[in-house]
């Protein structure tokens, strides 16, 4: 086997420009499917992390009712902070939220607003709440940068809110846009106002009462409390994994692509060798090779393309995947209303898993393309082949 | 010093008397303006910023509960219809062949460009059952004598926290009404004009409903006719019939 490897290794290395050609094309398809791989692996972990940061915390308590893709919910979920969420909202473990819908009226338009009450002192959360203490005549309220980009709404504008009380009842106020966060997390800033929990209750007439509830404390299967059920991290990043899940898939197309143009030169190369390499084959087994073990060298010196475009790929892919990594990969387009959180730039995150996987995926591929055409070897007549007649 | 005592009491008495109860005329504008059903065909001109656009309907309304509108014209808009029983609200489009229900922030959207949203269109109670009146005073509005009623909201689940209403004195229809939350803050108003007198009850056939937080000049409602306490079959007021 040895002699085998060593043997394989000369003749590439001896087929010069056409072994390279193949690595080369090889090498790509390792690199693009690394990087790629590395791509969602990223926007995975960095969605997830900025969704924990940003919102949802390490999970949430959700009103019975409520459903956030039903408009009919909204107004019918809230119910009091229960008794037993009250310690570790006080330690600030846990944020409490109230929503509403309303309108906004940016430069004489009417917009529609989720309005959303949150306590000016938590800190859980990473939401600039602490702006919603800034003192003025009218009520402050924070909004995200895509929601100021769409009302056309600056740090410091003034804009009529109206909202219905528990009520039904028509009220309206004027807020003052005291601070635009930016966020890539899009269920925090997409038509949406933030304001004080305390002034939200007391407009809305529901004092002490929230709709859902973020908090820090990672224990899984906490118990229903009351209207509220527990709603973990997984459940409320289901969505992403699911978006991951399709993206992977939709990549596969390509990585097929790629790997079935590396396969094809490979192919090609290995038909070649055995139709060219015919007086070779039949000294090999003249000098005592059995017929196997020339399908073996042969399929050693396919599949060694793949080792030599891995070695290749390390050259110029290392640097570039620590490369992307600091740098990141920005998307050329607007993703702030893709409705996930979906940061601009994405940085690749490359596990030994996924690069151990990929290789050995390229390589069980290589080895299958190489030994397929091999197969033919055995069933050769040597002395013929010797003889360099085609067969 | 009796004598002028008793004077003073009598005046001021018969000021009293002279003085219409509000909740009278409130009373006076529900005959007027509430029937058991209508049905009634529309015009209505949205002001935009690229000039107006009028979209013609035909309403039939059973009550205050239940309401079923056809649009007629525009050719965009035509076979799109409306169905509202009780609080629910479903739009039928014929472009999609979908009936969606409308709910949520989707209420709060302007029925077609208009000054109206949906949620609008849904509070359509008797003025009495929901307001306590009181006469502010007489103003005199399109060269008729109105009473300026000031109307404060009695139940809990009511729209609009107050109104003012310039009640027309002869005919009891209101001519202008504003709308206020519960901030003070005026929301809507609403001008009446064209009264005519159908089966008895004056009714305004001009409504101009203008949001006043939306810059613009408002939508105007125009009844080109209308009919009441006519017999309406039960099916129109059925999902069914949004599709038919």
């Amino acid at each position: 086997m040895k002699i085998a490897f060593k043997l394989a290794f000369r003749n590439l290395i001896g087929a010069g420009l056409r072994t390279w050609l193949n690595v080369i094309v090889l090498s790509f398809s390792f690199v693009v499917i690394i990087w790629m791989k590395g791509i969602l692996v990223g926007w995975d972990h960095q969605a997830k992390n900025d969704m924990e940061q940003w919102e949802i915390g390490k999970g949430q308590f959700w009103h019975n009712q409520y459903d956030p893709y039903d408009g009919f919910t909204i107004t019918d979920s809230h119910a009091p902070i229960p008794n037993e969420f009250k310690p570790e909202i006080e330690k600030g473990e846990m944020v409490p939220m109230l929503f509403a819908q309303g309108t906004i009226y940016p430069q004489g338009r009417m917009q529609p607003a989720m309005i959303k009450g949150i306590p000016a002192n938590q800190t859980l959360l990473k939401i600039p709440t602490h702006k919603l203490d800034s003192v003025t005549d009218v009520i402050p309220a924070i909004i995200g940068e895509v929601m100021a980009r769409s009302s056309h709404l600056e740090k410091g504008s003034r804009v009529v809110l109206r909202w219905r009380d528990s009520k039904g009842t028509f009220d309206a106020a004027e807020i003052e846009i005291v601070d635009i966060f930016s966020t890539t997390v899009p269920t925090i800033d997409v038509a949406q106002v933030w304001i004080n929990l305390e002034t939200m209750q007391e407009k809305l007439l529901l004092p002490e009462q929230a709709t859902l509830f973020s908090f820090a404390n990672a224990e899984e299967n906490r118990p229903a409390v009351g209207d509220f059920r527990l709603k973990t991290k997984k459940e409320l990043t289901a969505e992403i994994d699911a978006m991951i899940k399709t993206k992977s898939k939709g990549q596969s197309v390509f990585y097929f692509i790629l790997l079935l143009l590396a396969m094809l030169a490979i192919f090609d190369t290995q038909i070649l060798s055995i139709f060219r390499r015919q007086k070779e084959i039949g000294t090999y087994v003249a000098l005592g090779y059995t017929r196997q073990q020339v399908v073996t060298l042969f399929t050693v010196e396919g599949a060694m393309h793949a080792v030599l475009a891995a070695a290749l790929a390390a050259v110029y892919g290392i640097p570039f995947f620590i490369w992307q990594s600091k740098v990141g990969f920005t998307i050329p387009m607007d993703t702030s209303e893709f409705g996930m959180a979906i940061a601009p730039t994405m940085y690749p995150i490359y596990s030994v898993g996924l690069i151990l996987s990929t290789t050995l995926i390229v390589l069980l591929t290589t080895s299958v393309v190489s030994y397929w055409p091999a197969r033919r070897i055995a069933k050769m007549n040597p002395t013929e082949a010797l003889r360099g007649k085609i067969q | 010093m009796k004598t002028i005592t008793a004077f003073i009491l009598t005046i001021i008495t018969l000021a009293g008397f002279s003085a219409p109860d509000a909740n009278e005329i409130l009373k006076k504008v529900d005959k007027n303006l509430s029937s058991d059903n209508r049905v009634m065909e529309s015009q209505i001109t949205i002001q935009g910023k690229r000039g107006a656009r009028t979209i013609s309907s035909k309403t039939y309304a059973m009550g205050d509960k239940k309401s079923f509108t056809e649009y007629l014209s525009p050719a965009r808009e035509q076979g799109t219809k409306m169905l509202k029983l009780e609080n629910q609200l479903w739009i039928y489009s014929p472009s999609t062949d979908r009936i969606i229900q409308i709910s949520g922030h989707l209420l709060r959207q302007s029925v077609m460009g208009s000054d109206l949203s949906y949620e609008d269109m849904m509070d359509d109670r008797k003025l009495t059952d929901i307001y306590t009146a009181k006469v502010l005073g007489e103003e005199e509005m399109y060269g008729r004598k109105t009473y300026l009623i000031e109307l404060t909201a009695k139940v809990t689940d009511v729209a609009y926290h107050s109104q003012k209403m310039w009640v027309d004195a002869e005919r009891f229809v209101p001519l202008k009404q504003e709308m206020y939350a519960k901030s003070g803050q005026l929301l809507k108003r609403l001008e009446m004009k064209d009264v005519i007198q159908v089966k008895g009850r004056w009714f305004p056939t001009t409504m101009v409903y203008k949001d006043m937080l939306k810059d613009g000049d408002g939508t105007e409602f125009k009844i080109s006719k209308i009919e009441f306490n006519v017999d309406i079959p039960e099916y129109i007021f059925s999902k069914a019939a949004l599709k038919k």
